[in-house]
């Protein structure tokens, strides 16, 4: 998912300088602005006419049972996340088992899993046709009671699983790096190890927790296709449900205002826990927490619960998907590829690519200006492009969707005829613009780690023997940054064929992605029809995963490494 | 300004050139006139607003004020200003800032992408001979050292034929055992080509034996500017005193043109009769003498080996200490009763309110007829 790259940039924040190089220049300062402007479209046009419609009056019923399943997801996921990615994280760094070294990254591969598959898949398993149920009733009589899975607390499950990573990841540096020196100290004024987590690697790590909860929030605020499964009903599901029911505009703003406090509370939360601890210490050197030797039965109780939960989230259902995948190719006399896959792929990859492009472009013209100066104004739209990612999927539809009715309506009002019914035609373009919003934060945050290894005299050379801003950027900036471009282009595009809320709410009739594909012969309950598609997303998204890990593994290592 | 300099063209102008970071003043009225193919060395503690001063100068900052004129060319004043890629500024940077995506020979072409092919070649290959690094011109900036490295940069900054070359600090990342000759070597091209150039340096020695002259800066003012015979002899103002070499300061007073304080009459001051004023002392260590006397109230302090000399601090009957180089074979145990005079024919500074003066202040002076002794200050604002 796109906060992939939002982590390891929490990484290597902080050793940011001052690197402005000149007084700026109006055009590509103006380009900064636009794509700011962009971003913060959605968000200004749902506050606005979220606001503007406040009595009219026709506020959802059920919003409040909306507002308490959103409540009770929220903290639900939050604590299963934390309770799993916090205690993995804490047993791959304080103990020695068996398989702990490859454990220790593996842990990380569910974040290759998108929800909306583990959540079918879970469900396949565990719902009442499944082969559990199936076996339990078998065993206990037809009549005997049996916990339904559709509920808030599968929805809590499926979700703490495949989101857990990032509070793993998060702690996990934490732990290894951030306290290195610190615990060192502790140790030596003679704390026990018990005493020094509790008393020093706790407190420290309290600021990167929270960011990952922040994370984990913002992902489940997010959804509402995997919620939907088992028909849990929160303030994003209402938005969709609203506009794909009813087209009532104004009832889907109010809830996509909603939504939006959800998320400004969730950001709140986090400063709010962060408090005023500014964290991204130094990593120091020191021996850190060594881990200690489990021996006995315990160790291999520890490797169980680190392969229970990668089974769970990743292994089994990728397993189960095989096989359907499989069956489905020895036993049906149709052709092995659904001819409409075809389409749906092309579909899938010409909007990645698109946005891709479009992402890496901007991104790079952004880091580019940045170089050039221009000062406070471009340096606070430059921060501006990267909010997409906290602006949760139902608030970015539904704020495409306003400001092209927007445009639509003034193209008409200019006497455009017909309008254009850009709002109908074109929501391929609201497709991609609210994919572009979402995702230029990690096309930015790649880009700009490339450029911060740029030195500023590299620019102010290139500047005074008379290179032009536009051939700085070829002859430079793009060379130089070239390993961050292709990062951008390779996060961005597979995001966006990860990517369903947004293609759900916004897709034109007849425009099917592989993602939706996948969902709507999963909510058929052709879970086998939909395994194959389901292994080429998975395929994809466990590259960025491998990036971030490469590039985790990189920063642990503090290695210097050479810019060619 | 020193008004007597008729018109020669200059190669670059700052005249009341100022620059303001919020509540912090970088740069305050500086003026600067620089003759064609002179050197520069600018120096002043980290912070003082010399890189300041460089980047308006490149046009990688905008001066709040004043006009910055480069080869006769406005870059810029209240209404106009030239971007830095069209101001014919060469910039040398400490980390070399080779394009380490191209080639020796087109990190130097970089900057000549207006001429035609052939034309290219030649100013490539003139250049590169020029600092002798032809043989490299192949390879990737990776593959050469330090002082190579250098050498290229300075290479690609006059292959354009600039009005003017900027180094900032261009020597401090070499070790010190390299630096000394790419010192020279780089210096040595500079001259040969008769290039305007202002290297900035946090380096005393590096700015004395190097520039035509020198300015110091200190707090974003130019404190002096002029040839290091006479900053460094006829240091302005106190700054420009302790910080450009070592010196004491001594209370004093001057009176019918003698100069006198704490260790007695140390000169006579040509053109101050008829006048008592107090002032303060400049006294560098080498003008300091220093002869053993079991009757004097001055004692040595400690010492310091310098190799070359012995550096004797010696504490006055005031408490006040004063330095003194002594030869290397020379050694007063600390403790040692010493005498303590100024060497003869020195001419010290004095300074009133920190400022070096070279005639009685307005004011408190009787009469200063004569005219003014032979070394005048010209002080650069």
């Amino acid at each position: 998912m796109s906060e992939s790259a939002v982590l390891v940039d929490a990484a290597v924040a902080g050793q940011r300088r001052s690197r402005l190089t000149g007084n700026g220049r109006p055009l590509w300062s103006a380009a900064v602005l636009l794509a700011a402007a962009l971003v913060a479209m959605p968000v200004i046009a749902v506050v606005v006419d979220g606001l503007g419609s406040l009595n009219s009056g026709s506020i959802p019923q059920d919003i409040g049972s909306m507002v308490l399943v959103t409540v009770l997801l929220l903290v639900g996921v939050g604590a299963g996340t934390l309770l799993i990615g916090g205690g993995l994280a804490w047993l791959v760094t304080a103990y020695d088992f068996p398989l702990r070294k490859t454990l220790s990254w593996a842990l990380v591969l569910p974040l290759a899993m998108p929800a909306y598959i583990l959540g079918f898949v879970f469900l396949s398993t565990f719902d009442v046709g499944g082969p559990v149920q199936a076996g339990l009733r078998a065993v206990l009589g037809p009549g005997a009671w049996l916990p339904d899975v559709r509920t808030l607390a599968g929805a809590v499950v499926v979700l703490s699983l495949t989101l857990y990573p990032y509070v793993y990841l998060l702690a996990r540096s934490a732990l290894v790096e951030q306290s290195a020196t610190t615990y060192d100290a502790a140790r030596t004024l003679g704390a026990g190890r018990a005493r020094t987590l509790w008393r020093v690697v706790l407190p420290l790590a309290r600021p990167s927790l929270a960011a990952a909860l922040a994370l984990v929030m913002m992902e489940t605020l997010t959804d509402f296709a995997t919620v939907q499964y088992f028909n849990v009903q929160t303030v994003s599901v209402g938005v969709y449900l609203v506009w794909k029911g009813t087209f009532d505009f104004n009832a889907a703003t109010q809830l996509s205002v909603l939504v939006l406090l959800f998320a400004v509370a969730v950001l709140g939360g986090e400063r709010l826990l962060r408090g005023r601890s500014r964290f991204h210490q130094k990593p120091g050197r020191g021996e850190g927490l060594q881990p200690r030797k489990l021996t006995g039965w315990t160790r291999w109780v520890a490797s169980l619960a680190c392969l229970g939960v990668l089974g769970l989230g990743f292994i089994l259902p990728v397993v189960q998907l095989i096989g359907w995948a499989a069956g489905e190719a020895l036993a049906s006399s149709e052709p092995l590829v659904d001819p409409r896959f075809a389409e749906y792929l092309v579909n899938s990859v010409t909007v990645a690519l698109l946005v891709a492009v479009v992402c890496a472009g901007l991104a790079l013209v952004t880091g580019h200006a940045q170089r050039l100066g221009g000062g406070p104004v471009v340096a606070t739209a430059a921060q501006v492009t990267t909010f997409g990612y906290a602006v949760p999927g139902a608030v970015i539809g539904i704020g495409v969707l306003i400001a092209f009715a927007r445009v639509d309506g003034w193209l008409e009002s200019a006497g455009v005829p017909g309008g254009t019914g850009l709002l109908v035609t074109g929501s391929v373009a609201g497709i991609l613009v609210a994919y572009v919003v979402r995702f230029l934060a990690p096309a930015y945050q790649a880009v700009d780690a490339s450029f911060a290894k740029i030195s500023p005299a590299l620019t102010s050379s290139a500047l005074s023997l008379g290179a032009t801003p536009r051939r700085l950027l070829a002859r430079v900036h793009l060379p130089l940054a070239r390993r961050g471009v292709a990062v951008a282009l390779a996060l961005v595009a597979i995001d966006a064929v990860k990517e369903l809320p947004i293609v759900l709410l916004l897709r034109p009739f007849g425009f099917t992605t592989v993602s939706v594909w996948v969902y709507e012969l999963a909510r058929e309950n052709f879970w086998e029809k939909a395994a194959l598609p389901a292994l080429g997303i998975i395929a994809v998204a466990v590259i960025p995963v491998y990036f971030l890990f490469r590039r985790s593994a990189g920063l642990q290592a503090g290695a210097v490494t050479h810019a060619r | 300004m020193r008004g007597e300099v008729v018109n020669v063209s200059t190669a670059l102008t700052l005249s009341g050139v100022s620059r303001r970071y919020g509540a912090i003043a970088a740069a305050t009225s500086l003026d600067l006139t620089v003759a064609p193919g002179e050197m520069l060395t600018v120096i002043g503690p980290s912070g003082c607003g010399k890189s300041t001063m460089l980047r308006m100068i490149a046009g990688l900052e905008r001066p709040d004020s004043g006009t910055i004129t480069i080869a006769g060319d406005v870059v810029a004043d209240r209404r106009n200003f030239q971007e830095p890629e069209r101001r014919r500024v060469g910039l040398v940077f400490q980390d070399h800032a080779l394009f380490p995506n191209l080639t020796v020979a087109k990190n130097v072409a970089f900057g000549l992408n207006r001429l035609s092919l052939p034309e290219r070649r030649k100013r490539v290959a003139e250049v590169l001979e020029l600092v002798r690094l032809d043989h490299l011109a192949a390879r990737y900036p990776h593959e050469l050292s330090g002082g190579e490295q250098q050498r290229v940069a300075v290479a690609r900054a006059l292959a354009p034929r600039p009005a003017v070359v900027l180094l900032d600090e261009p020597f401090s990342s070499l070790d010190e055992t390299l630096r000394g000759r790419v010192r020279a070597d780089i210096v040595a091209v500079l001259k040969e080509t008769g290039t305007t150039s202002l290297l900035v340096t946090h380096d005393q020695t590096e700015a004395l034996s190097v520039g035509d002259r020198v300015v110091v800066m200190h707090d974003g003012v130019i404190e002096q500017a002029d040839t290091p015979e006479k900053v460094f002899e006829q240091p302005a103002t106190r700054f420009v005193a302790s910080f450009m070499g070592d010196a004491d300061f001594l209370p004093a007073n001057v009176h019918n043109a003698l100069l006198t304080c704490e260790i007695g009459v140390v000169s006579t001051v040509p053109g101050w009769a008829n006048c008592d004023v107090d002032v303060d002392v400049v006294l560098r260590p080498h003008e300091v003498a220093l002869a053993p006397d079991p009757g004097a109230s001055a004692r040595v302090v400690s010492l310091e080996y310098r190799g070359a000399f012995v550096l004797h601090y010696v504490r006055l009957a005031s408490g006040r200490t004063l330095r003194s180089w002594q030869p290397h074979h020379v050694r007063y145990a600390p403790g040692t009763a010493v005498t303590v005079t100024v060497a003869s024919g020195t001419s010290p500074t004095l300074l009133v309110d920190d400022r070096a003066v070279t005639e009685p202040p307005i004011g408190i002076a009787g009469h200063a007829l004569q005219a003014p002794e032979p070394f005048p200050i010209p002080t650069s604002r």
